[in-house]
């Protein structure tokens, strides 16, 4: 099963969006509920930081019984030391993301948390990749 | 806890019902930082806080929270009511300040996450 949702830059207020309907699928399919949280934790916090940083991209999901295989694609600054935006407290953001109750620099650590498998791809100037994969079955 | 004895003890609103009076929960977690209820791994939890917008909703879905409390007499909008409806949450409102809130509600027997 292929699903894609679109992200617009600064668009807090569908920040969740994506997440939710993802969460709502895995639900329908019986997915065991501590795995659903997983990934849509993860995505929730991947789409709020390419809301927040980003100028606007796709979620690419793919899933089938084994997996649930999640790429965030944006176009955007980049992440000029992935090391350092990895560590808790490091953050970027700006206060509006602060209102909403985010960027206190946690959004990536969590997203590791959360998931068995992350692949950062960035460029400065050009965007940020982000694959996750959560496996059902582990 | 019950939700009901919640209200009685904060003399708080119940904005939205999506549960019977005798639901419990079993955790208190109290913040205004989203990506810290994020981490929460525990369920039957409330979340309790002072931050008003359709985040909070929306991280309670994904958090598996389905009772959220406001206080500081913050005003939830229609938009979070919409949503709160949607993911079947209960969702409360009490002038109290934060401080006051959880210090309540542990006095009368709400456990902390950690």
């Amino acid at each position: 099963m292929h699903t894609e949702f679109v992200v617009v830059e600064g668009d807090f207020s569908n920040a969740g969006k994506a997440s939710s309907e993802i969460k709502k699928t895995l639900k329908q399919l019986n997915i065991d509920n501590q795995k659903i949280k997983k990934i849509v934790v993860a995505v929730y916090e991947a789409e709020v930081n390419a809301i927040a940083h980003a100028y606007g991209g796709t979620i690419y999901v793919d899933l089938d019984h084994e997996k649930i295989s999640v790429v965030i694609k944006d176009v955007g600054p980049g992440i000029p030391d992935v090391d350092m935006a990895m560590q808790k407290g490091f953050s970027t953001a700006s206060p509006k993301v602060r209102e909403m109750g985010f960027g206190a620099g946690m959004g990536l650590p969590n997203i590791k948390n959360n998931v068995d498998e992350l692949d950062i791809k960035t460029q400065v100037g050009v965007g940020t990749e982000i694959r996750m994969v959560v496996n059902f079955l582990s | 806890m019950e939700i009901s004895k919640i209200a009685k003890i904060l003399d708080a609103n119940i904005i939205v019902s999506n549960h019977d009076s005798k639901h419990k929960v079993k955790y208190g977690f109290a913040s205004d930082l989203m990506s810290d209820v994020l981490t929460l791994e525990e369920e039957e939890v409330i979340l309790i806080t002072g931050l008003c917008n359709i985040q909070t909703i929306r991280t309670a879905e994904m958090a598996n929270i389905s009772v959220i409390l406001y206080v500081r007499n913050k005003q939830v909008t229609d938009e979070m009511i919409h949503l709160a409806k949607e993911n079947d949450m209960t969702i409360m409102q009490c002038n109290y300040s934060m401080f006051r809130t959880v210090g309540l509600l542990h006095e009368n027997g709400l456990c902390p996450v950690y």
